[in-house]
């Protein structure tokens, strides 16, 4: 007893045009079918195919015409079989003709089912519509579109077609406006739904490949107020397919066992901390909530005394202005408000409010218990969604909005209070305006990869998997099919239309593994948690942890001018960040370089060089973040010429066990060392810059 | 709430779950250092019938705030609750002028207790007879009451390596110069000394935070003395605005906001064209809570049960491992998977932020949404130049009204999102929304339904408002207008009420405590002539003038019943007849009831409001039952 079953007949047209997207088609229809196996055994489904090279029907043996259109495969429940047709369909070379194949479609439904079955029956149109059709014998064609589309409601079929044009050839401009105005004269004579798609990602998500009969979530009264109600039906407009659910395998069975189901069960048992052989049974069981270290037993019959139990209603709380509730806030999957079928008074009223909000830019907030016995309430948002279909009446999008325990109330530091370096600049700022204007996925109202036609790569890669195993246990996951890598990757044709925009975005933009990270271990910042010192975090955030602790900071707010023996790092650091005058920078670097030299040439037996190294560091990330790379470069060479002969050689073993070499280009782009060079520091002395 | 047996396994629910719970494992132990001197119990803001408000208020305030947020979500976190400059002296080192403020059954630094809370929310009542306050740094002592109350938070925090816990003193006081009453060589060496000993502190892992209140006419002057000790330099001292307290609940506010400790959810990489990628840490700023895992108790011992798992073969009965083969029914086979396939088939991409491309905001449809969103905020830890890529994006996608489009390749969810740049909101209680862009989750088409289109009109239009109709709805919403709404005003009334049921049983009351829903309409202000008036207009402009009157009557049309329900009627009358003919008890006696018919059986079933469902055997026993037998 399948009270929801489906009877699909599917009209693929396969003419010459069409041979580029067919792959695509057959995957979405395929798809179709393997849900159908999966999730509505005993739907039914039929296939036609347009633009083929034979041609083969009852209606062309009945009464002639109906060429190039072949019954594939009549109405019957899916199996395995279908999937297999529609994987390997042929190309035809003919330009079918879709009103043609829509009457061949009918046909196949009216003999299957006469007049049983309505409401159930469904013709799903895939084509590009480019080639114009036949003229009828008699009248015109809009006529003949008028008397299909009566025939189509008399029994109860509905149409759902795909338009596919991936690019419009200029050509056929004219044809192709008349067939579309065909095809809408049937969304609006017929239950039927034109969509155009022009891209092989959106065709797979163009069709729906699983039915989900609605259910309300709330039939009743959107209560205005006590005395002004509106009756109105409540939906899920969004929800999220899930990954299917796998059962647990036990090849445990007998290979004779010819009802096996393989399955794994699994089983809980209460066991008691003291005495752990005692199971104990669900009667005894009582639930504990956690509060503080103390855990509070109570029964669900005391829990149901005392919770909280509001009564079944929607209510309107007020409106607001749109601008008040920010997009983030939206907390789940959507709900839609419609006005109660049929119910001509309710449906004005909806669209009254619906329209005054659209116009005065308002949002509505409502208060809404769903059923009787609910535990919560639900505050949330209510959106008009304006038809733009003449026979679809006007509906509300309603949001659920966070209560105040929801939200983390994190305070995040101004951007206008990061240090100038960090803030971009003029030139950077116009690249990163241009790629923004440029990188466009909806030029002028063609949008790409719009939620509604965008399939979840995931699950196609699931159950395309599933069929491959089903005929070949032991294939390999295939990769992301090319349609599919437009979700999950950038377009690399509209990268590459853009390149200009994008290298002059890359080139204006520095980007560097920050080596003070690297180098530093995990404890040195974990310790200094402090909610405030983002910052410090980023840039200088180890200098207290290079310092000797029992020295006293020197008074840090002051402006510093030069760089001491107490903390060099810190003093240099705050020279460097000095931005009334740009003198401080290099004067900075000079002094910090005196420091050094001061340090190892006072150095005896090595106990400088610890210190001598944590400026070294200092320097040369100073160098880096200001762009000065030869400075730095300059200065490490000419220590090295100075000392490498004298017992200060081995200080130079320990840069490099450090990791403190000369700044290459990767990390600086006026130097001119290379990675290589640079990394061969000392070792490699015949340097020259 | 109920323990899911499913979120054992290391499937789908699992990672969902992880969604909706932070990672980060780390604990947390906070000292609350108070400042109990006079100068805190001075009138911040004086309301002439009322109480005047003091800071201490404010602090206490927060701080109880905070704790009933802690146990709720985070309890085990360790807290202490210290005053300084007080009368009494209570603490292992035995200073002076310092009292750590504790409760039965508890350490002094140790997880928050239901008594605690209470305790604390009444300790301002009997504070001055049972602590007292005084100051307690003046001329001509050497006592200093600011370096005892650091040593002591410092030693009440000596617990648990730093590695970890992340462990912090929050300091709130209103005196900005702690020593101003003492001059000359005296003052230079106390500063030294407390500077000193906050510098010890820090070095031993334990952050110091200044949460300072300031007077109506007077800022909080950071610099004084505060800086030094917390080490603020330059560009810090300008960000760490202490509030501007001209209101005190702003303030109280901005307090709470910056007790939070702020926790990433994970670092990603955002790779935004080329070989450019950047580095953002994410954020859950909005989560909804839940009322909290349970456990299961043996309800005679109320003694926390264990959990034992066990794999049983359906097909034999046979105990088994875990097993790490998994298989989908299709086309009357068994399809196979191993784990590591399964993983590889979710594995779509390389865990990274990618960038696909920009839309204007407006094909952000409302009904774009699954999830929470989450917050992205850049950071130049790894990678520096990132903050400096993603302000200047940020900056463009708000001048130009856009939205980025990215693929965010997560292991366990890959999905498309929308990443919409939020300009940073303040207002006189501090940051409203922060700098950054929110990720919001966006469906796939087969998440999309398309209800609507159920309900379609052949060949009709569906009517639509007409222009003066539209005029009086507008009037009714300039009408009904919440100016000032914010998202997030409203508790939570069912989560309120259960924490306030057990916080009342964990101390042991006998009275539930009266939850006020925040969420009903406000009648009074709905009875408003003008809004009534407005009402009235509406409905007669949508509904006509006789609405009420035509709803009755088809009420009561309906009243007289259905044809279903005048039907239903009719049987079970007259199955109430035909049952009362049969002498039900003699028949179940002798066991005759197996020779009635089933229509017969049901006669009885339908007069006794029974369920008629079912085998004959099942009616039977069913009356059996019924009759008590």
């Amino acid at each position: 007893m399948a009270r929801n079953k489906e009877a699909v007949v599917l009209l693929l047209d396969v003419g010459p045009s069409m041979h580029s997207v067919l792959s695509e088609v057959e995957s979405v229809c395929s798809m179709l079918v393997q849900k159908k196996l999966i999730f509505g055994k005993s739907d039914e489904v039929g296939v036609v195919l347009l633009g083929t090279d034979d041609t083969c029907n009852e209606l062309q043996k009945e009464v002639g015409g109906y060429e190039h259109i072949v019954v594939l495969r009549n109405i019957s429940v899916v199996d395995g079989n279908a999937v297999d047709f529609l994987q390997n369909l042929p190309r035809g070379n003919f330009r079918g003709d879709f009103i043609d194949a829509i009457v061949v479609g009918i046909d196949l439904l009216i003999k299957k089912f006469g007049p049983t079955n309505k409401g159930k029956q469904r013709i799903c149109l895939m084509t590009d519509a480019r080639y114009p059709i036949k003229a009828p014998y008699e009248g015109t064609k809009e006529d003949q579109v008028n008397t299909i589309s009566q025939m189509m409601q008399t029994h109860g079929i509905r149409l759902d077609c795909i338009v596919i044009r991936e690019k419009l050839p200029e050509a056929d401009l004219r044809v192709m406006e008349e067939n579309d105005n065909l095809l809408d004269q049937f969304s609006r004579k017929a239950i039927a739904k034109i969509v155009h798609v022009d891209s092989s990602t959106s065709l797979l998500g163009a069709l729906k490949t699983r039915n989900i009969s609605p259910v309300t979530v709330f039939r009743g009264d959107l209560e205005l107020s006590s005395t002004m109600k509106i009756k109105v039906w409540v939906y899920k407009k969004t929800s999220e397919e899930k990954f299917p659910t796998l059962k647990k395998y036990s090849d445990k069975a007998p290979s004779s066992d010819k009802f096996a189901t393989y399955e794994v069960k699994v089983d809980y048992e209460y066991k008691s901390m003291e005495d752990p052989d005692k199971v104990v049974p669900p009667e005894q069981r009582i639930r504990g909530y956690r509060y503080g270290p103390q855990v509070v037993p109570i029964s669900s019959a005391e829990w149901e005394a005392v919770k909280f139990k509001p009564e079944k209603g929607v209510k309107l709380l007020g409106f607001t202005d749109a601008s008040n509730i920010l997009r983030h806030y939206y907390m789940k999957d959507v709900y839609i408000f419609v006005p109660e079928p049929g119910n001509k008074k309710a449906i004005v009223a909806v669209s009254a409010i619906a329209r005054a909000m659209k116009d005065m830019n308002k949002s509505a907030i409502l208060r809404c218990v769903w059923r009787q016995g609910q535990g919560n309430v639900v505050i949330g948002v209510l959106r008009p969604n304006i038809s733009s279909v003449d026979n679809i009446p006007d509906s509300f999008y309603f949001n659920v909005l966070p209560f105040v325990e929801d939200v983390r109330e994190f305070q995040f530091p101004s951007f206008s209070s990061f240090p100038s370096s960090w803030q971009p600049n003029e030139q950077q700022q116009e690249a990163a305006d241009n790629l923004v204007k440029m990188l466009d996925l909806a030029p002028s109202s063609k949008e790409v990869l719009q939620p509604d036609y965008t399939p979840n790569p995931v699950l196609e890669r699931f159950y395309h998997f599933l069929e491959l195993k089903s005929k070949q246990p032991d294939a390999d996951v295939p990769p992301l099919d090319g349609s599919l890598k437009r979700i999950t990757e950038p377009n690399p044709a509209v990268f590459s239309h853009h390149k200009s925009v994008i290298d002059n975005f890359c080139k204006n933009f520095e980007l560097k593994e920050n080596p003070k990270k690297k180098k530093s271990s995990k404890r040195a910042w974990r310790g200094k948690p402090s909610t405030f010192s983002e910052k410090e975090e980023g840039v200088d955030g180890e200098a207290s942890d290079i310092q000797s602790s029992n020295l006293m900071k020197d008074s840090s707010n002051i402006n510093v001018e030069k760089i001491g023996n107490l903390n060099p790092v810190q003093d240099f650091e705050a020279m460097m960040a000095r931005r009334d005058s740009s003198k401080w920078v290099s004067k900075a670097i000079k002094d910090m370089q005196n420091h050094v030299s001061d340090l190892l040439e006072n150095s005896y037996d090595g106990d400088a060089y610890s210190k001598a190294i944590e400026c070294l560091v200092a320097l040369r990330k100073g160098c880096i973040l200001e762009q000065e790379p030869k400075e730095f470069n300059r200065y490490l060479l000419g220590l090295y010429e100075k000392w490498k002969d004298t017992d200060l050689a081995n200080f130079f073993e320990l840069l490099s066990s450090k990791s403190l070499t000369l700044i290459s280009q990767k990390e600086a782009s006026d130097s001119n060392v290379t990675e290589e060079e640079a990394k061969n520091f000392p070792v490699k002395t015949e340097l020259k810059f | 709430m109920d323990l899911d047996p499913e979120g054992l396994f290391r499937d789908d629910s699992d990672s969902e779950s992880e969604f909706y719970r932070e990672k980060d494992s780390t604990k947390e132990f906070v000292v609350y250092l108070v400042d109990a001197s006079p100068k805190m119990f001075g009138a911040a803001r004086s309301d002439e019938d009322e109480k005047p408000e003091t800071h201490f208020h404010a602090a206490i305030n927060c701080i109880s705030q905070s704790l009933m947020a802690q146990i709720i979500g985070r309890s085990y976190d360790e807290v202490a609750v210290c005053f300084f400059n007080t009368k009494e002296k209570k603490n292992l080192q035995d200073l002076n002028g310092v009292y750590v403020f504790n409760v039965m059954d508890r350490e002094c630094l140790d997880r928050p207790t239901a008594r605690l809370i209470k305790e604390l929310s009444y300790v301002e009542d009997r504070f001055m007879s049972n602590i007292g306050s005084r100051y307690g740094i003046v001329s001509g002592s050497r006592e200093n009451s600011l370096y005892n109350a650091l040593w002591v938070a410092q030693a009440l925090l000596r617990k648990g390596s730093a590695k970890s816990v992340s462990k912090r003193i929050l300091l709130f006081t209103n005196e900005d110069d702690p020593f101003g009453s003492i001059t000359g060589a005296t003052k230079t060496d106390m500063i030294r000394m407390t500077l000193q000993r906050a510098k010890d502190t820090q070095d031993l892992g334990i952050s110091i935070e200044l949460l300072p209140l300031s007077w109506p006419d007077e800022e909080f002057n950071v610099s004084i003395f505060y800086a030094e000790l917390l080490g603020l330099e330059g560009d810090d001292i300008s960000q760490f605005l202490p509030s501007a307290g001209e209101i005190l609940e702003d303030m109280t506010d901005q307090l709470r906001k910056r007790m939070f400790k702020k926790r990433k959810v994970k670092t990603i990489r955002f790779s935004i064209a080329n070989d450019i990628c950047i580095e953002v840490n994410t954020y859950a700023l909005i989560r909804p809570t839940s009322p909290g895992q349970i456990m299961w108790l043996d309800s005679v011992t109320n003694l926390p049960l264990k959990t034992e798992r066990s794999f049983i073969c359906a097909d034999t009965g046979a105990l088994v491992q875990e097993p790490h083969t998994y298989f989908h029914p299709y086309k009357n086979e068994i399809i196979k998977f191993s784990m590591d396939e399964l993983s590889k088939i979710k594995n779509i991409s390389d865990g990274q932020l990618h960038l696909l491309g920009f839309k204007p905001l407006d094909c952000l449809k409302d009904y774009h949404n699954l999830r929470p969103s989450t917050f992205i905020f850049p950071t130049d830890e790894e990678i520096v130049g990132s903050t400096r890529i993603f302000i200047a994006l940020h900056r463009s996608m708000l001048r130009f009204q856009r939205f980025a489009l990215a693929f965010y390749g997560s292991l366990y969810h890959p999905q498309l999102v929308a990443l919409v740049a939020q300009d940073e909101i303040t207002s006189s209680s501090g940051q409203v929304e922060p700098p950054g862009m929110h990720m919001i989750y966006l469906p796939y088409s087969d998440d999309i339904r398309h209800v609507e289109e159920l309900h379609m009109a052949v060949d009709a239009n569906a009517p639509r408002a007409t222009d003066d109709q539209i005029k009086k709805a507008s009037a009714l919403s300039r009408r009904i207008d919440l100016k000032d709404f914010s998202v997030c005003q409203f508790a939570n009334p069912a989560l309120q009420r259960h924490y306030g049921i057990l916080q009342a049983l964990a101390l042991g009351e006998d009275e539930m405590p009266e939850i006020k829903d925040e969420t009903l309409p406000d009648e009074e202000g709905l009875s408003r002539p003008g809004i009534v008036r407005a009402l009235q207009e509406f409905k007669i402009s949508v509904y006509g003038e006789n609405h009420d009157q035509e709803e009755a009557n088809t009420a009561a049309a309906k009243g007289s019943g259905s044809e279903a329900s005048r039907k239903r009627k009719a049987m079970a009358e007259t199955a109430a007849r035909e049952s009362a003919s049969y002498d039900w008890a003699d028949l179940a006696e002798n066991g005759k009831l197996k020779d009635l018919t089933v229509v017969e059986l049901k006669y009885y079933l339908t007069a006794h409001n029974l369920p008629v469902t079912g085998k004959k055997e099942a009616l039977i026993s069913r009356i059996l039952t019924h009759l008590g037998k």
